[in-house]
């Protein structure tokens, strides 16, 4: 498969703090990639260079075969990049509506309300969303309510990449079936999709490549199908001696007696 | 029927079963005031005056109260934009003072003729906006200290350009004069706009309903759309009556109420005005939604300068001279009172152009009605201070409860 999506090389720093050092990464279309790592890993970090918000310190990003610079929010949605931030990114005095369409708002001199009221309710109802009504203040909903809102606005213009950061985090359970249901989706679409997760389960359910970050750098890039989750545990921690395993060995060996 | 069409099958919007109908009383108790405040506000302070002297609220002096209120309103429309991106500008009143110098200095001594002083007024006045914009967006000046340094700036250059005379008069016969004193709607005229008005509110509800019913979604009925249209017809009917027992409604007034329409409209209808709300409330969504934050700041702070050198040119033309005073004093704080007073809040992101009008209505009722009981501007600047104190203080306390009942 011939990657969508590649970055060589990625390195951001932030003043001393080195977030990325190095990282590489490929997704094809059709393909999700999960990536996954401890807190303050750099996934964060990573999204934010792939969706124009940080641009990077170092490396390469090529995008549907040519080499391109993502200078800003608003030229990675030119490029078909869209993006769920962990911290969503919406406005909270602005309704739902206006929330999906901010920034490539339909007719601009003169909006038109009605065809974007349509359509959002359209996209709510594809994710089955459990939201009473579109023309409440963002502010009003609960946090998976406005998690569904902020994966149904990636969802508008027809992205050929998307990334979600922890998009199943404030989720119910039906909620995130739903969205996981949608990866899916996505993926048979023939979407590129990139999903950050501290979930195990559900990158398993979804994922088919995993990409892990440790401290800033790659940690490797294992096949869903096949890696076990002591080796993925290791990636993540860096060690097989570490706090996860001792505890796992230890609740083990309670059972044995 | 109630005040939405139910449809066969129930309307897009209206199919989750939790939704009930809001009660008016439960908005406000949750801190979603619209212009409630700022009505009763109105009302008592009419009233007050009013008991205290009957003249207060004659045809004369009420025409007169409007007219006095525009070129304040103008500036304060500016500043509604300003605040409702979360920033603000000080420097209003220089700025206006100094484009009344510009037009007084240019047509008067130089002898150019008046549209072309007064262009260079008002484009000096979106240059210095421009130059704002340039210090926040590039060195990162908060506003409030780049416009401070304006405030003096320009109350400076105000003052060197009139020299040492101090004061320049605009010749009565000029248009601008006699446009800011003497020019008024023809009763007849005044009526057909008001009729206007109430088609034309009656066609656009009109026809979005039949949109939104096409699309599916809930809508107005007619019957509604009827009451609304016939409550401004008469509303607005009334208090054209009542202003043409006196001069009428001036240009000047009609000119400035367009103009509040034009910014209401561009603030909700279009997507630069959804970019303003958007950047008032949360700056870093904005950018990340793909709207040019920078480039938003340039248009927010010219236009805010471009309509207080408006205001400033207006303020000279009312008083057919520009002079040291002209914009000084408590004209720069009376354009941000009326836009919080009108209920723009200083905290971003919530507001309408509307609060400009109503705002500077509430302030001119003080001005003129604290001038008929004889007392001198002690009084104006304690009371409009006390009123401001209230306007913020509802404001704050409004956001609070909006906080604690989940909308925004
Ligand atoms: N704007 C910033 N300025 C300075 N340092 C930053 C900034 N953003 C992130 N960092 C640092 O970069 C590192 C990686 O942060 P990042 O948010 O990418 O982590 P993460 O993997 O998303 O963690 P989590 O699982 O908690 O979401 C952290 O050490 C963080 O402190
Ligand atoms: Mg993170």
């Amino acid at each position: 498969m011939s990657a969508i999506l590649s970055l060589r090389g990625i390195s951001k720093n932030f003043g001393a703090v080195a977030a990325l050092t190095d990282v590489s990464l490929d997704v094809a279309a059709g393909q999700v990639v999960a990536v996954v790592g401890d807190n303050g890993a750099g996934k964060s970090t990573l999204v934010k260079v792939l969706s124009g918000v940080h641009s990077p310190s170092a490396g390469t990003i090529t995008f549907a075969g040519a080499e391109v610079t993502i200078g800003s929010p608003a030229e990675a949605h030119t490029l078909g990049i869209a993006t769920v931030f962990q911290d969503l990114a919406l406005c909270e005095n602005l309704d739902v509506v206006e929330n999906l369409f901010l920034g490539r708002e339909l007719r601009r001199g003169r909006l038109d309300e009605v065809a974007m009221e349509t359509r959002s309710w359209e996209l709510l109802r594809e994710l089955s969303a459990k939201i009473p009504t579109v023309r409440i203040p963002v502010a009003s909903l609960s946090g998976g309510q406005r998690q569904t809102v902020a994966i149904a606005r990636s969802l508008l213009g027809d992205p050929k990449v998307i990334i979600l950061d922890e998009p199943t985090a404030a989720l119910g359970v039906e909620q995130t079936a739903e969205v996981l249901n949608l990866i899916e989706r996505l993926r048979d679409r023939g979407l590129g999709v990139i999903m950050i997760s501290h979930n195990m389960e559900d990158v398993r359910a979804v994922a088919d490549r995993i990409a892990v970050l440790r401290l800033g750098r790659d940690n490797g890039v294992f096949d869903a199908a096949e890696v076990s989750n002591e080796t993925l545990i290791a990636a993540i921690t860096g060690a097989t001696d570490n706090v996860v395993t001792r505890r796992a060995s230890r609740r083990e060996s309670k059972a044995d007696v | 029927m109630s005040d939405t069409t139910v449809l066969p099958e129930r309307a897009l919007d209206m199919r989750d079963e939790r939704l009930r109908p809001t009660a008016v009383l439960d908005r406000i108790r949750s801190g979603d005031l619209g212009v409630l405040p700022i009505v009763v506000g109105l009302a008592v302070i009419w009233s007050v005056f009013q008991a205290l002297n009957p003249v207060f609220l004659s045809s004369a002096n009420l025409v007169n109260l409007l007219m006095e209120s525009v070129s304040v309103g103008v500036i304060a429309l500016g500043i509604v934009g300003v605040l409702l991106v979360g920033q603000i500008d000080l420097s209003v009143g220089s700025v206006s003072g100094l484009s009344a110098a510009i037009t007084a200095i240019t047509y008067v001594n130089a002898g150019w003729s008046l549209w072309l002083s007064m262009a260079a007024a008002i484009g000096s006045g979106a240059v210095i906006g421009w130059i704002y914009a340039q210090m926040v967006n590039r060195l990162g000046v908060p506003s409030f200290v780049a416009t401070l340094a304006g405030l003096l700036g320009f109350l400076g250059l105000q003052l060197w350009l009139l020299g040492s005379k101090g004061a320049v008069n605009l010749p009565f016969d000029s248009d601008l004069v006699h446009f800011a004193q003497l020019a008024f709607v023809p009763a007849w005229l005044s009526y057909v706009l008001v009729a206007v008005a109430a088609v034309w509110i009656f066609i656009t509800g009109y026809s979005l309903a039949r949109a939104r019913r096409a699309a599916g979604l809930s809508a107005r009925s007619t019957k509604v759309l009827v009451v609304r249209s016939l409550a401004v017809l008469i509303g607005l009917g009334f208090a054209v009556w009542y202003l043409n027992e006196a001069r009428g409604v001036g240009w000047m007034v009609v000119s400035f109420v367009a103009l509040v329409l034009v910014m209401n409209y561009v603030l909700t209808r279009t997507g630069w005005g959804r970019s303003v709300f958007a950047i008032g409330g949360n700056v870093e969504a904005a950018r990340r939604a793909g709207i040019n934050v920078k480039r938003m700041y340039t248009s927010v702070f010219m236009l805010c300068s471009t309509l207080a050198a408006l205001g400033g040119l207006l303020a000279a033309a009312r008083l057919a001279a520009a002079n040291q005073a002209t914009g000084a004093g408590d004209v720069n704080l009376n354009a941000i009172a009326a836009a919080v007073i009108g209920g723009t809040s200083l905290f971003g992101g919530r507001g309408s152009a509307f609060s400009a009008l109503l705002g500077i209505v509430v302030i001119q009722s003080i001005s003129s009605g604290l001038t008929l009981l004889d007392l001198n501007s002690s009084f104006r600047f304690m009371v409009t201070g006390l009123v401001l104190a209230l306007a913020v203080s509802l404001d704050s306390v409004a956001r609070r409860s909006r906080a604690a009942h989940g909308r925004a």
